[in-house]
C-alpha cells in the first residue's frame, strides 16, 4: 500500500512543482519518489500483507510492481528534453506517468475482481491522454482517440465478464472464486465460461494479442516514441500480470476449458506478430509487431500454468522491457538526429557511434533471443515449460518463429554494422548513457547469471 | 593443474577483450595472447594420459533453478579439437598479418571470443553449456564474415546465418527434450548416456541434433549456404569457418548423436551414411566445373568432410580414428589453400583460374609450400591427408563396398582437380598479369612453413596423434555396442 501511496503523493508534488514553474526539480523529485517505491518493495519482501480484501502485497506483485519501477525509471530518465520540444507543461506528463504507474501497481497486486478494474482505468486513462500529447500532430491525435475507443470497447468486455461470473459466484473475491471452481467443479454454473472467455478478450485486447491487436501499430507509431517506450515495456508487463494473476491462480481448476482459446490465441500472435514485423519499413513499427510476437511468447507461460510459470513471465518481461528500453532510446536519439526512424536511419551507425551501435546489437541479440543475454533464457525458460507438457508442436512452431524474429532484429544489426550512412554525428547525452549502460549491463547479467530472477519468487 | 582446463577457456576472451582496447597494437597483442593460448593447451596435451578417462574436469553449478551447470572436462575424443583450435588461431592472426583490416581491434577480439565459444563447445559436458558455446562461437563469425566481407555479404550472410541458427534451435529442441526425460533433471552427459528412450524417441532425438551438426558441416543437401559464404567471407573467417568451425559439426556427432542414440543412429545412420556420399560425389563434380579457385576449395571441402562424417556413420574403429585424424589434417591444409588463395587475390586482384598461370617461375617458394598443401589434400602416401583418408575409407569399406568404391574414385577425382588448379595457377606461361607476382615473404613464409612442417610431420609420424584418441574412440564404440544389446 505504502508503495501506491508514494507513488500518487510524488505525482501530486510533481504537479504543485510544476505549477509554480520548478521544472529543473521535476524529474528529481520524480526520481526520488520511485526510488523510495522501489525501497517499499524490497522492504515489504515476503509478508504478503492484504489490504481490505482488496490488494494482495504477495511477492509476486512486489516483484512485478519492482519491474514496473524500474522500467519506468528508466523511461524517466530518457525524458531529458524530451518533452520540452512538445510542450511546457511537461509536470502534467509526468503526473500522468505516475498516475498510470500507481494503476500498474494496483493491477499487478489486485486480490478483487473492482480493483483489476479500477487499476486497468487508472492506468489506461493516462495513457489515453499521453498518447495524445502533440496536439498538433494528426498521427497523435489518431492515436489518442484509436486508443481510447478500443480500450472503452475492451473493458467493456472485461466489465461484462466480470458481471458475469459475479453472476456465477456472487463474490468479486479471487479467493472466493477460486475456491468456488474447486468445490463446484462437475456443476459450474453456465455463466462462468462467457465471463471467462469475456475477460480472456478483454485482457488480450489490453497486451495486443492476436486477433485483438489491430490498435497496437498504430497507437505506437502514432505516440510520441517516448510514450511508445513507456506502453511497449512497462504497460505491457503490468497487463501480464494482471492476465497472469487471474488465469495462472484464480481459473487454474479450468485449465481445460481455456487452454484451446488460449492455444488459439498464442499461435496467431506469434505467428501474425512475427510475419507481420519481417515486412516493415519503419523501425518504430517493426518494434510494434515485434511487442505483438513477445506477447505470444509471454502467452506460453498461460498455456503450461507451473509452479516456475511466475519466475518465467517476471524473468522474460524483464528481459524484454531492458532490451525494449535501449531500442527506443536509440531510436529517440537517431530519429532526433536524421529525421527519420526508419531502417536506413541506422546505416553506418557502427561507424559513426560505436558505443551506441554495440548497445542496440546486445538488445537486438537479446530480444532475438541469442545465448549470453537474457533473452535467450526467457525464451528458452518458455520453451522448457511447453515441452515439459508435451506440446512439442507448439514448440516447434514457436522456433520456427524465433528463426523469423533472427531475420527482423539482424537487419537492424546489418543497417547498422554493414551498409555506409551519412556522417552525421551523434552525441549521447549523459541520461541516456545511464540508462543504456545499465540496460545493456542487466540483459548481459541476467543472460549469464539468470538465477537471480528465476528463484526470487 | 586443477584449473587450467578453466585457463584454457578464459584467456581468450580477457585477450579479447585487452586486444579490443589495444588500438594500433592489436595485432602483437592478438598473436602473443594467442600463443599463450597454444602454450596452455601445450601443456594440456602433454598431461593428458591417453586412457578414455575424462581428465582436467571442472564442475560447477551454474543455473540451479534449471539443473545447467558448468560441467567440462577432456577426453580422447575432444583432445585433437582442442589442440586443432588453439594450434589454428595463432597461424590465422598470423596470416593477417600482411593485409590491413579496417577496425583491426575488433577484427581480432572477435577472433578471440571465437576461441572461447569454440573450445566451449569441444569440452563441455553439459549440453546446456554446449548449446552456449555452439552460438558463442557462431555471434563472431557472423560479424567476421559480415562486416569484413565481400561485395554480397550481407544477404550471404544473412543465409548463413538463418540456417545455422535454425539448425541450432533444433538442436536446443532435442537438447530440452532429453533434458525433460532425464530423471536427474539436468544436461549432464553422462545423464544423457543412461537415458533409456526408445527408438521412436531416439530418432527425432537424432534429427534435432543431425540437422545442426550436418547444417555446420555441412553435409549435402544442407550444404547450400556454405560455397557463397565461404567465397564472400573474408580469408581470415574463411580460414576459421573451415578449418574450426566446421569440426563442431563433426564432434557434435561423435560427442552426442552416438553415444546418447545409438537406436536413433540404427534407424537413421545409414541415411546419414548415404547423404554424406552422395554429398562427396555431388561436391566433386561441381568442384570439377569451378572456375574460381576460392570455390572450387570450398566444394572440395564439402566433399572431404562427406567422406569424414561417411566414416563416423560406419561406425568402426577405423571410421572413427580416421575422422578425428582427418579433422587435425583438414583443418591444417585448407587454412593453408585459403591462405594460398588470399595471397594470391590480393596481388592479382582475382582467384579465376583462367586468368592466372606460371607463378610458379615467378615465384618459386609459393610454388613448393602450395604443391606440399596439395599433396596433403590429395592424400599422398607420406602427407598428413593420407593417414586420415586410408582409415576412413577402411571404415566405409566395412559397411558397403560400392561407397567405398565412390568414395575412393572421388578422391582420385579430387587428385584431378586440384592438380589441375595447381597447374592452371602456377604453372604454363606467365601473363602480363602474374609477372608482377611476388613471391611469399615475411609472415607470409612462416605461416605457410609451419603448415608444410605439419603436414610432413603428422603425415610421417602420425601416431602419437592416433594414439591421442585411440581409447576413447574404442571405449565410445563399446558404449555405443552395449547400449544397443541392453534394448535388444
Amino acid at each position: 500500500m505504502n508503495i501506491i501511496i508514494t507513488i500518487t503523493v510524488t505525482a501530486l508534488v510533481v504537479l504543485y512543482a510544476g505549477l509554480f514553474k520548478a521544472k529543473k526539480a521535476l524529474l528529481p523529485l520524480t526520481l526520488l519518489g520511485l526510488f523510495t517505491a522501489l525501497g517499499f518493495v524490497v522492504t515489504s519482501w515476503d509478508t504478503n500483507h492484504v489490504y481490505y480484501n482488496m490488494m494482495q502485497m504477495d511477492n509476486f506483485g512486489l516483484a512485478f510492481s519492482g519491474l514496473c519501477i524500474s522500467g519506468s525509471i528508466l523511461v524517466f530518465l530518457l525524458t531529458q528534453n524530451y518533452f520540452a520540444e512538445h510542450s511546457e507543461n511537461i509536470a502534467e506528463y509526468f503526473t500522468l506517468m505516475l498516475f498510470s504507474l500507481a494503476g500498474m501497481i494496483i493491477m499487478v497486486s489486485y486480490k478483487n475482481m473492482s480493483m483489476l478494474f479500477i487499476g486497468i482505468e487508472i492506468m489506461s486513462v493516462a495513457l489515453y491522454i499521453l498518447a495524445g500529447i502533440r496536439k498538433t500532430n494528426f498521427g497523435s491525435n489518431e492515436a489518442s482517440l484509436k486508443y481510447f475507443l478500443m480500450g472503452a470497447f475492451s473493458t467493456g468486455f472485461l466489465l461484462f465478464g466480470i458481471a458475469l461470473i459475479y453472476g456465477a459466484t456472487g463474490s468479486f473475491d479471487l479467493d472466493v472464486i477460486n475456491e468456488y471452481l474447486i468445490s463446484n467443479y462437475k456443476t459450474v454454473s453456465p455463466l462462468f465460461y462467457p465471463g471467462l472467455i469475456l475477460m480472456m478478450i478483454g485482457l488480450s485486447f489490453k497486451v495486443g494479442a492476436v486477433p485483438f491487436h489491430f490498435w497496437v501499430p498504430d497507437v505506437y507509431e502514432g505516440s510520441p516514441s517516448l510514450i511508445m517506450a513507456f506502453m511497449s515495456t512497462v504497460v505491457k508487463t503490468a497487463g501480464f500480470a494482471a492476465f497472469l494473476r487471474l488465469f495462472s491462480g484464480t481459473f487454474a481448476p479450468l485449465h481445460d476449458f481455456w487452454l484451446p482459446p488460449l492455444m488459439v490465441i498464442v499461435c496467431l500472435t506469434l505467428f501474425i506478430g512475427n510475419v507481420t514485423a519481417l515486412f516493415q519499413k519503419s523501425f518504430k513499427r517493426m518494434l510494434a509487431y515485434s511487442s505483438i510476437s513477445h506477447a505470444g511468447y509471454l502467452l506460453f507461460s498461460l498455456v503450461t500454468i507451473s509452479s516456475r510459470s511466475t519466475n518465467d513471465v517476471l524473468f522474460y518481461a524483464s528481459a524484454y522491457t531492458f532490451a525494449n528500453i535501449i531500442a527506443f532510446a536509440a531510436m529517440i536519439m537517431v530519429k532526433q538526429r536524421t529525421g527519420a526512424d526508419t531502417f536506413e536511419a541506422f546505416n553506418g551507425l557502427g561507424n559513426k557511434n560505436p558505443f551506441l551501435a554495440f548497445t542496440v546489437t546486445v538488445a537486438m541479440l537479446s530480444l532475438a533471443g541469442i545465448p549470453l543475454t537474457a533473452g535467450f533464457i526467457g525464451k528458452y525458460v518458455m520453451f522448457l515449460n511447453v515441452m515439459d507438457r508435451y506440446q512439442i508442436y507448439l514448440v516447434a512452431f514457436a522456433i520456427l518463429n524465433a528463426l523469423v524474429g533472427f531475420y527482423y532484429y539482424f537487419r537492424v544489426i546489418a543497417a547498422m554494422y554493414f551498409k555506409e550512412g551519412s556522417e552525421l554525428q551523434l552525441v549521447i547525452p549523459l541520461q541516456y548513457k545511464i540508462v543504456l549502460v545499465f540496460s545493456v549491463v542487466i540483459t548481459v547479467f541476467l543472460g549469464v547469471y539468470p538465477s537471480f530472477i528465476l528463484n526470487l519468487i | 593443474m586443477e584449473q587450467l582446463l578453466l585457463i584454457l577457456l578464459f584467456f581468450p576472451l580477457v585477450s579479447a577483450i585487452v586486444t579490443a582496447c589495444s588500438g594500433s597494437a592489436a595485432k602483437p597483442v592478438a598473436l602473443i595472447s594467442s600463443l599463450v593460448s597454444l602454450g596452455i593447451a601445450a601443456v594440456l596435451v602433454l598431461n593428458f594420459i591417453p586412457d578414455a578417462s575424462l581428465q582436467f574436469g571442472i564442475n560447477y553449478p551454474w543455473i540451479t533453478a534449471l539443473g545447467i551447470s558448468f560441467k567440462a572436462g577432456v577426453d580422447g575424443l575432444s583432445i585433437i579439437p582442442i589442440l586443432l583450435t588453439n594450434l589454428l588461431i595463432p597461424i590465422i592472426i598470423l596470416t593477417t598479418f600482411k593485409s590491413g583490416h579496417k577496425n583491426e581491434p575488433a577484427f581480432l577480439a572477435l577472433m578471440l571470443f571465437m576461441q572461447t565459444g569454440l573450445l566451449l563447445v569441444f569440452t563441455a559436458m553439459d549440453a546446456f553449456l554446449f548449446y552456449i558455446g555452439w552460438e558463442a562461437a557462431l555471434i563472431p563469425i557472423y560479424f567476421i564474415c559480415a562486416i569484413w566481407g565481400g561485395k554480397d555479404r550481407i544477404r550471404v550472410n544473412m543465409k548463413f546465418f538463418v540456417y545455422t541458427v535454425g539448425g541450432s534451435l533444433f538442436m536446443l529442441l532435442g537438447i530440452i527434450y532429453l533434458y525433460l526425460q532425464n530423471p536427474a533433471q539436468n544436461f549432464d552427459i553422462q545423464a544423457f548416456y543412461n537415458l533409456d528412450l526408445d527408438a521412436a524417441q531416439q530418432s527425432w532425438v537424432f534429427w534435432a541434433f543431425f540437422l545442426a551438426f550436418a547444417i555446420k558441416m555441412p553435409i549435402f543437401p544442407f550444404h547450400t549456404w556454405q560455397p557463397d559464404t565461404y567465397t564472400e567471407a573474408p580469408a581470415a573467417g574463411t580460414m576459421l569457418l573451415s578449418g574450426i568451425m566446421l569440426k563442431m559439426g563433426i564432434y557434435g556427432v561423435i560427442r552426442w548423436i552416438l553415444p546418447v542414440v545409438p537406436l536413433g543412429l540404427t534407424e537413421w545412420g545409414m541415411t546419414a551414411f548415404i547423404l554424406s556420399i552422395i554429398g562427396i560425389v555431388y561436391a566433386s563434380i561441381i568442384a570439377f566445373k569451378q572456375q574460381n579457385a576460392k570455390r572450387l576449395i570450398a566444394y572440395s571441402s564439402i566433399a572431404h568432410v562427406g567422406l569424414i562424417s561417411a566414416g563416423i556413420f560406419s561406425l568402426n574403429a577405423q571410421g572413427l580414428q580416421g575422422a578425428m585424424i582427418q579433422m587435425l589434417s583438414h583443418g591444417i591444409n585448407v587454412v593453408g589453400l585459403f591462405f594460398i588463395m588470399d595471397i594470391i587475390a590480393n596481388r592479382m586482384k582475382t582467384n579465376d583460374i583462367a586468368a592466372l598461370g606460371g607463378i610458379a617461375k615467378v615465384a618459386p617458394k609459393l610454388a613448393i609450400v602450395f604443391l606440399i598443401i596439395v599433396l596433403g589434400t590429395v592424400a599422398l602416401p607420406g602427407t598428413n591427408g593420407f593417414i586420415g583418408e586410408f582409415l576412413l575409407l577402411m571404415g566405409v569399406y566395412q559397411v558397403n563396398i560400392w561407397a567405398a568404391v565412390f568414395a575412393g574414385l572421388t578422391i582420385i577425382f579430387g587428385a584431378v582437380y586440384m592438380f589441375r588448379t595447381y597447374q592452371g595457377i602456377m604453372l604454363g606461361k606467365t601473363n602480363d598479369l602474374t609477372l608482377t607476382f611476388r613471391d611469399i615473404q615475411g609472415s607470409e613464409q612462416v605461416v605457410l612453413y609451419i603448415i608444410c612442417a605439419l603436414i610432413i610431420v603428422i603425415g610421417v609420424y602420425p601416431k602419437p596423434v592416433l594414439h591421442l584418441s585411440e581409447a576413447a574412440v574404442q571405449q565410445l564404440l563399446e558404449q555405443v555396442n552395449q547400449k544397443l544389446i541392453s534394448v535388444k
